[in-house]
């Protein structure tokens, strides 16, 4: 017999809400019995708003900052705005960690390049965090960040820290007054960028347009495809590999990603 | 395990006496169509049908049921629904239905078990009835390897003209055989009778597949991209209406629903369909299905390939509801062969 019902949430406090930019808020949590979450890098919860719904969300906070974990919310759906809406002190439901994060084991000793595009940057955030925790397990760091403008960088305020595990090139589509830096999408960055293949794990998150494009320059890098990884955004429902929303082919993106190795997907047509 | 036999005219007392113990559910006859539900009286089942209407998934997945229950406020109060167990009999499920439930047990039960589903599944007791004769033209079970009920029962009837031979498949089969009805040991006679009948049964079912149903994911994951799911797509209005009556069917979704004081409500789970446009939609509008190409595709690749290297099991049993309630005729036995065709061209 199951011992746990497998949809019913964890309590979780709200204890700081933070306005990152106009559609994005980061919430720090932490479990109504104090323990961690127990998560890796690259997982995923449910997040419940009583009376509105369940969606999944990536934690962006790496485990080893302590009990409590953040997660990066753009007001986008109807549970998303419900979010938005809370104030510190509330409660919500969790469920998970879910699904599979970054490859840590393969990644030890390894040099590791990072390309996030938007959002994206969320998850990479919490795996960003590990390393810097963990720093003397991984080789050289390079951090590619893209937004579609200035205003949209998310975590400004953490850059520094970034810097401090390697080098962090930025860069937005389109630039305001504001912005002194590189302009153009993602990929423009990359011939600023020198890595070695044989000893580099390319890690990327972002919306599946970009994907297509950071692909090709990470094979004009000479990276091998199994050495890719990326995080794939699907509707996963349930979590826990039945409700079906989530298939890529038959690939449950809940279980088996929502982080996956280039190699073993790029055969599935409905992949990228 | 010996054969039993029940006599035809023994059926009724049999009925009546799980009746005292057990919901009896069962095909019965309504305006010229065959559902399956509760009976009162053992003359309600119409044990001699040719298919029923929809499959027995609902009595383990409802179309719609609460699973948590919650009241809201500073602190959320929430618990699961686990309704209390119904000791059941499903009497005179079809081969095929018996597989459908095979797929749903390896679904639900093997990883990740689902409470609810395991509570209605682990209280159910399945009384099979052989198809001597395929129900209609649209029946392919033979073809899915479905018409052989493997072993999955727990007692299972065989027409044998004036009583039914009974061939027990479990523990709980053989005490509810025991305990209910005057069922005795088949004769030498009858036994050959039995094999007979099977040899007789399996001329009645034609080979309508060209191919062998365990090449099938093989072949269609060959023709992914092929034009051909588009030119079928022309024709599939997108309605749904196959997932809902698929007997192996079980994506769904969950959604809250708050009453009308608004500070308490329930989370519900419901059944959802790959055919419709919203079911890879994420939030902020992305669809990762927007085409019907796309989806149609994909209930296919479900039933004949996904579903097979998920669990083993074929994720079609063959039972032709889908194409009985197809407004456009899609018939899944058309479609293998077509795409088989390709296949064995290219």
């Amino acid at each position: 017999m199951s011992n746990a019902h497998l949809l019913l949430p964890r309590l979780a406090r709200i204890l700081e809400i933070k306005e990152l930019t106009p559609r994005e808020k980061l919430f720090t949590l932490q479990l109504e019995d104090g323990k961690p979450l127990g998560h890796s890098p690259g997982q995923f919860v449910e997040v419940s708003v009583f009376g509105v719904g369940e969606c999944p969300i990536s934690i962006c906070s790496s485990p080893t900052r302590g009990d409590y974990f953040q997660l990066c919310v753009r007001a986008v759906g109807q549970v998303t705005n419900a979010l938005h809406r809370l104030k510190p002190g509330s409660m919500v439901g969790i469920r998970g960690p879910y699904g599979k994060g970054f490859p840590l084991e393969v990644m030890r000793g390894q040099d590791v390049l990072i390309a996030a595009g938007g959002l994206g940057m969320a998850p990479l955030r919490s795996l960003a965090q590990y390393i810097k925790d963990r720093r003397d397990e991984f080789g050289e760091v390079t951090v590619l960040y893209g937004a579609k403008e200035p205003g949209e960088l998310l975590f400004k305020d953490e850059l520094d820290e970034i810097q401090s595990v390697g080098e962090c090139l930025l860069t937005v589509d389109k630039a305001d007054e504001s912005w002194k830096g590189h302009v153009g999408v993602i990929t423009t960055l990359c011939p600023q960028v020198s890595v070695d293949p044989t000893r580099t794990i390319a890690v990327t998150v972002g919306p599946p347009i970009m994907y297509r494009f950071i692909l090709q320059e990470f094979k004009k890098m000479g990276i091998p495809d199994d050495r890719i990884y990326l995080s794939l955004e699907r509707r996963m429902k349930c979590g826990v590999g039945k409700c079906g929303h989530c298939q890529i082919n038959g690939i449950y993106v809940c279980r088996e990603g929502p982080v996956f190795n280039y190699a073993q997907i790029k055969d599935f047509p409905e992949a990228l | 395990m010996p054969i039993m036999i029940l006599g035809k005219e023994k059926v009724p007392q049999f009925v009546e006496g799980l009746l005292r113990d057990y919901q009896v559910i069962g095909p019965r006859k309504k305006d010229g169509f065959y559902l399956f539900g509760p009976v009162s009286k053992p003359e309600e089942i119409a044990l001699e049908y040719p298919i029923a209407l929809y499959p027995p998934r609902k009595f383990f997945l409802p179309a719609k049921e609460p699973v948590l229950r919650f009241r809201l406020g500073e602190k959320p109060e929430v618990e699961p629904v686990v309704e209390p167990p119904t000791p059941k009999v499903l009497f005179g499920l079809h081969p095929c239905d018996l597989h459908s439930t095979r797929l749903l047990d390896a679904a639900f039960l093997k990883e990740n078990p689902d409470a609810n589903y395991e509570t209605r599944r682990r209280n159910a007791i399945f009384v099979g009835i052989d198809c001597l004769a395929p129900c209609d033209e649209y029946a392919f079970c033979k073809d899915m390897g479905t018409l052989d009920p493997k072993g999955y029962y727990d007692l299972f009837l065989t027409d044998l003209g004036e009583a039914y031979a009974v061939e027990i498949g479990s523990g709980r089969g053989e005490e509810l055989l025991r305990k209910y009805s005057a069922a005795r040991e088949a004769t030498k006679a009858e036994q050959s009778k039995l094999e007979e009948v099977r040899k007789d049964r399996d001329k009645n079912f034609p080979s309508r597949l060209k191919f062998d149903a365990s090449k099938l994911p093989e072949i269609l994951w060959s023709r992914f991209n092929s034009p051909y799911w588009g030119e079928l797509a022309k024709r599939c209005m997108g309605c749904g209406s196959c997932t809902l009556v698929c007997s192996t069917c079980y994506c769904h979704d969950v959604l809250d629903r708050v009453e009308l004081n608004l500070t308490e409500g329930e989370r519900i789970r419901v059944w959802d369909s790959c055919l419709l446009d919203e079911f890879a939609k994420v939030a902020g509008g992305l669809n990762f299905r927007p085409s019907l190409e796309q989806r149609l595709r994909h209930r296919f690749y479900r039933k004949g390939k996904y579903l097979w290297d998920l669990l083993g099991l074929p994720g079609c049993v063959g039972c032709g509801r889908c194409t009985r309630h197809c407004l456009a005729k899609i018939n899944p036995i058309e479609v293998f062969n077509d795409v088989y065709q390709e296949y064995s061209q290219a």
